[in-house]
């Protein structure tokens, strides 16, 4: 019998860069008020937002990746061609196929790299984190260009009282490598399919060929639902993700969660019982709740705010439509 | 153990004053939660939450918002727990 050969892979991991792109429009809670018969302390009660960005016809998801990785590929110091895969997690690129990566490998010039999309919602970025991070130790690739993208403006129902004031627009991408020391802990990740109704698009497109059809598809969420199950069910899985990676709360730097709600993110930091220390990522506070693209904007925010700095250590969590959630533990670019 | 709507009101009081800061003076069981308390859907489930533990039932999504009461919520849970 033959023996089949390997790869070599006795490496770890690291995320070596992080790069973002914002929608040039900032949209304050006093233009959605109307259309949701609601008021500016109405959303900050209730999500602790202010203003989200709004991408505009000329912001695609396209267009929003290709910046935010042009970006992240600058401060790694690798170019398009070093790269071993694009990997993009987004739910809010308007074509079944082919994948929107496919498209950002194209126009960053590297049109051979394996590419692909990722559907884990308001979760895909730490799902992709620990894919990329399997695939670096792996060897399967070198360098992984990670994105977390969304335009979910596109799927909002500017009426609904329940979606209207959170959904919002924005990228972030890293570049995940290879590394001498572990920079990326396992990935505690999971799902709750039986709870999947709680967040859906609705209708399905194909659907929106009967002329009946309850129009164009929309994001829905069950708020009351989602909030118990991402309070109470996901501060446990991000401490597993701590244990997991052997760091103590008190050593941890920051907590960098899916940005969904800020009332969200105080509940988890309560039930967690987190030091004071640990600075607590509020981007949602200026970009609203951008899905797949929220932990890496959240993170670039904090470096902008100075309250991280290169070589910290941080929780990761994302959770949200399926439901399904990862989490992992990282050393900051 | 069977509870009596006093205990129940009377833990009710403590986890709604923890969870909104609200007066326990405040609260009696013909309060609505949203309109005379200012609980929003948001504290209401963690008011729940709260309760479930405890008093040792189990409140669904689909009882939370048939809780419009402080009374309706003191009812279910002394139900539940008989």
């Amino acid at each position: 019998m033959a023996n089949i050969k390997d790869r070599e892979f006795a490496r770890h991991s690291r995320i070596m860069s992080v790069g973002v792109y914002r929608p040039k429009r900032v949209v304050p809670n006093s233009e959605i008020i109307a259309a949701i018969d609601s008021s500016d302390e109405w959303i900050k009660e209730r999500s602790g937002i202010h203003s989200r960005r709004i991408a505009g016809d000329d912001e695609s998801v396209i267009s929003m990746s290709v910046a935010a990785a042009k970006s992240a590929l600058e401060r790694a110091g690798i170019t398009a061609e070093q790269l071993g895969a694009v990997i993009c997690a987004t739910v809010t690129y308007p074509f079944q196929t082919p994948s929107a990566a496919t498209d950002i490998a194209l126009q960053l010039g590297a049109p051979k790299v394996p590419a692909f999309d990722i559907s884990a919602a308001c979760a895909g970025f730490c799902y992709g984190v620990g894919l990329a991070s399997d695939m670096v130790r792996g060897a399967s690739a070198e360098y992984v260009l990670l994105i977390g993208v969304e335009k979910l403006s596109d799927f909002t129902d500017p009426t609904d009282r329940g979606t209207a004031f959170i959904f919002a627009d924005g990228a972030g991408a890293v570049i995940i490598g290879p590394s001498a020391e572990p920079g990326i802990g396992p990935t505690i990740w999971g799902s709750d399919a039986t709870a999947r109704e709680a967040i859906m698009m609705e209708p399905s497109w194909v659907d929106l060929r009967d002329p009946e059809s309850l129009g164009w598809p929309d994001i829905k969420m069950q708020g009351q639902t989602v909030f118990r199950w991402a309070v109470y069910q996901m501060a446990p899985v991000a401490l597993e993700a701590l244990a997991a990676a052997g760091i103590a709360p008190e050593d941890l730097d920051a907590f960098i969660p899916h940005q969904a709600n800020e009332r969200i993110i105080d509940a988890m930091a309560k039930a967690m019982n987190l030091p004071e220390r640990v600075a607590i990522a509020r981007d949602i506070r200026t970009s609203g709740n951008t899905s797949a693209a929220s932990i890496p904007l959240a993170m670039d925010a904090l470096y902008q705010e100075g309250r991280i700095r290169s070589g910290d250590v941080a929780l990761l969590i994302g959770f949200g439509a399926g439901l399904v959630y990862a989490a992992q533990v990282v050393q900051l670019p | 153990m069977a509870l009596t709507h006093n205990e129940v009101l009377a833990g009710i009081r403590e986890i709604v004053e923890e969870v909104a800061g609200v007066s326990p003076d405040q609260i009696e069981m013909d309060k609505s939660f949203t309109d005379d308390l200012d609980v929003d859907s948001l504290s209401m489930v963690e008011v729940v939450v709260a309760a479930e533990e405890r008093f040792g039932v189990k409140i669904p999504d689909d009882e939370v918002t048939n809780m419009a009461t402080v009374g309706d919520a003191v009812n279910f849970i002394v139900r539940a727990a008989s």
